[in-house]
C-alpha cells in the first residue's frame, strides 16, 4: 500500500496573519513540500491542475518533472489531470515524456474539473463533462497502446495515421486512476478499463465513499479484471496533526473556519465527525485511517491533504514530520494485520 | 428526533411526508399542515392507507445552511431529505416572506437531490398575514415544483389571518383543504406503488452499460 499527499495548489491568504503568498512562493513551496515528503518516507506526491485563480497549478507535468529531477524515490502523480478540457493527444505526449524522464516513477489521476467557466475557455461545455471524460479517455487509451491511430469523435479534430510520441516506456502505458466524488459513470469507466478508482474522501461523508467504492469493485469484477476485492482503490483524506488533540484543534480552527471550500459552515467538530477529516494526534490519525478499511476494504493508495487553506510552508513541513510518523505506524499496523 | 413522527402501519401503506417551514411553535403554516394531513388521511373515506412523517424545517435551519455551504447533508437533515425523496406524496407548506416562499423553505428544496420529486404528487400551501399574497401559490410554488418535475395538485391552499376565524364549521378554508386533500389522494391512489431509487441508484440506472456511455459520447 502506498501513502502520500495531494494538493490542489491554491494561493490562499493565511487568516492568522493576513499574508498572501506570491505565486512564486507557492510554486517553490510545492517543490519544498514534495522533497520533504520524500525525506519523511512517503511514497507519492500528487499535484493539481487548475486554469483559474486562486490556483497556481496549471502545468502539472512541468512541476512533476522539476520535482522528479530533485528527488530519488517518491512517485509523482496528479490530483487531478483534467481529461475534459485538456487535449488527450497532449496528455498522451506530456505524460509519456514524463514517464521516460522519471524512469517510470509516475502515474496520473484523471478528473473532470468542476469550474464552469474553465470549460468554455477551452472550447468545451461543462454539461458535456461525462461524455468528454469518456471520449477523451477512449482516445488516450488507444494512443498509448496503438502505434498508428485513426480516430474520429465528437470533441476534437479527427486523426489519421497518427502516432503519439514518445511511445510509453518499455511499451507499458502509465497507470491511470479515475477520480470522482459522486459520478458512478467515472467509477464504471475505471472498472471497464481495469484502471484505478480514487475517491477524494474529503468533502462528503464516508457512507457516500463506500457506495462509490463498492460500485467500482463490483463493476471491476463484472468487466473481468479480477475479484472485486482486488480492484485498485485509492482514497483521499485530510488531517491536521499536533502533539495533543487540543493543540491540533486550536491551531487548525482559524484555517478551517474560513477555508474556501467549507468555511463559514459547520463547526470543526461537526465536520470532523461528518467527514473523514481528522484533527488530533498521530495516534488519532493512525486509528481513523485504519478505520477507512472497514468500509473501503483493502485499498492500494492513501493520499492526505495537508497543504491548503493558507497554511504557511513551515506549518505544512511540520505536518509532514508528523505524517511521516503516522505512515511508519500505519505500515507496522498493516504489516501486523497481514501477518 | 423531534420533528419526525412516523406512524406505523402495513407494508402496503403509502408514505405521506409533510414539510412545514413555519417559524414559531404554533405557526399558522404548521397548523395548516396539520389540517391538510388530517384531511388527506380522511379523504375518500380513508382510501389512503398512509404513514405520515412531519418535517419541521426550523430545527434544521443550521443544518440547511451547512448543507448549502458544504454540498452534503448529514444527521436529521439527511433523514428528512431521504424521507421526502422516498415519499409517495408530499404536502409542502410555507409562510410568505417578501412576496414568496420563505428562504428556509427554498433552502430545503435547494439541497434536495435533483430528480428526487420527479412524478411525486405534491400539494402546495402557504400562509400569510393578508390575502393579498394568495397568488404566491401560482407565482412561486407551482413554478418551483414544476421545475422539480413534481405532479402539483390542481388546488393549492392559501390561508390568510382572517381564514383562521369562522369556528369549526364548513369554512371556506376547510372546503379548500378538503378539496385539495381529495385531489392529492386521488393522484396517489391512481398510481402504482413503486420503490423509489435514491440519487446514486437513479444515476446508475440512467447510465446503462459503458458501451452505452461510449456511444453517447
Amino acid at each position: 500500500m502506498e501513502f502520500g499527499i495531494f494538493s490542489v495548489g491554491d494561493v490562499t491568504t493565511d487568516p492568522t496573519t493576513g499574508r498572501t503568498p506570491t505565486e512564486h512562493e507557492r510554486i517553490r513551496a510545492q517543490v519544498a513540500i514534495a522533497k520533504k515528503a520524500e525525506e519523511v518516507g512517503l511514497d507519492v506526491v500528487a499535484v493539481g491542475q487548475h486554469h483559474n485563480p486562486p490556483f497556481v497549478a496549471s502545468s502539472p507535468t512541468t512541476t512533476m518533472a522539476y520535482i522528479g529531477a530533485q528527488t530519488e524515490r517518491i512517485k509523482l502523480s496528479t490530483s487531478t489531470t483534467l481529461i475534459t478540457t485538456t487535449d488527450p493527444v497532449r496528455i498522451a505526449e506530456d505524460y509519456a515524456t514524463l514517464q521516460h524522464l522519471l524512469d517510470g516513477r509516475m502515474d496520473l489521476m484523471l478528473g473532470r474539473g468542476n469550474t464552469g467557466p474553465v470549460y468554455p475557455w477551452f472550447g468545451k461545455d461543462i454539461r458535456d463533462g461525462i461524455p468528454l471524460a469518456v471520449e477523451n479517455y477512449a482516445l488516450l487509451h488507444r494512443l498509448w497502446r496503438e502505434e498508428e491511430v485513426d480516430w474520429e469523435g465528437r470533441f476534437r479534430t479527427p486523426l489519421q495515421g497518427f502516432t503519439s510520441t514518445p511511445r510509453p516506456l518499455d511499451g507499458r502505458p502509465p497507470f491511470v486512476w479515475h477520480g470522482s466524488i459522486r459520478s458512478p459513470e467515472i467509477a464504471e469507466q475505471a472498472a471497464y478499463y481495469g484502471d484505478g478508482f480514487f475517491h477524494n474522501h474529503i468533502f462528503w461523508p464516508a457512507s457516500h465513499t463506500k457506495r462509490m467504492v463498492d460500485f467500482y469493485r463490483q463493476r471491476f469484477e463484472h468487466h473481468g479484471h479480477g475479484r472485486a476485492e482486488d480492484a485498485v482503490v485509492g482514497l483521499g483524506g485530510q488531517v491536521y496533526i499536533a502533539e495533543t488533540r487540543e493543540q491540533a484543534f486550536r491551531e487548525f480552527r482559524p484555517y478551517f473556519d474560513v477555508a474556501p471550500v467549507y468555511g463559514h459552515g459547520p463547526s470543526l467538530e461537526e465536520f470532523s465527525s461528518a467527514t473523514p477529516l481528522t484533527v488530533g494526534t498521530v495516534d488519532d490519525v493512525v486509528e481513523r485511517t485504519l478505520g477507512f478499511r472497514e468500509y473501503a476494504g483493502d485499498y492500494q493508495r492513501q493520499l492526505f491533504l495537508v497543504d491548503h487553506a493558507g497554511l504557511p510552508l513551515p506549518t505544512v513541513l511540520r505536518q509532514l514530520d508528523h505524517l511521516g510518523e503516522v505512515v511508519r505506524r500505519l505500515r507496522t499496523e498493516l504489516g501486523q494485520v497481514a501477518a | 428526533m423531534s420533528h419526525l413522527h412516523p406512524v406505523p402501519s402495513g407494508p402496503s401503506a403509502r408514505h405521506l411526508v409533510v414539510v412545514s417551514a413555519g417559524l414559531s411553535e404554533q405557526s399558522s403554516s404548521t397548523l395548516l399542515a396539520g389540517m391538510l394531513t388530517e384531511a388527506a388521511v380522511a379523504a375518500h373515506d380513508g382510501a389512503l392507507e398512509a404513514r405520515t412523517t412531519h418535517v419541521e424545517l426550523r430545527p434544521l435551519a443550521h443544518a440547511l445552511t451547512d448543507a448549502l455551504l458544504t454540498g452534503f447533508a448529514s444527521g436529521e437533515l439527511a433523514e428528512a431529505l431521504a424521507a421526502v425523496a422516498g415519499a409517495d406524496a408530499v404536502i409542502a407548506v410555507t409562510p410568505v416572506h417578501s412576496a414568496s416562499y420563505s428562504a428556509l423553505f427554498k433552502a430545503f428544496f435547494d439541497v434536495l437531490d435533483a430528480g428526487a420529486l420527479e412524478g411525486t404528487p405534491v400539494l402546495v400551501a402557504a400562509t400569510a398575514g393578508t390575502a393579498r399574497h394568495s397568488l404566491v401559490l401560482d407565482h412561486a410554488l407551482r413554478p418551483l415544483f414544476g421545475y422539480l418535475r413534481a405532479l402539483v395538485v390542481p388546488t393549492g391552499v392559501f390561508a390568510a389571518s382572517e381564514d383562521w376565524a369562522g369556528g369549526s364549521g364548513e369554512t371556506a378554508l376547510r372546503q379548500r383543504v378538503t378539496r385539495a386533500a381529495e385531489q392529492l389522494v386521488a393522484l396517489v391512489t391512481a398510481r402504482p406503488r413503486e420503490e423509489r431509487l435514491d440519487a446514486f441508484d437513479r444515476d446508475v440506472a440512467a447510465m446503462g452499460s459503458f458501451e452505452d456511455l461510449l456511444r453517447r459520447s
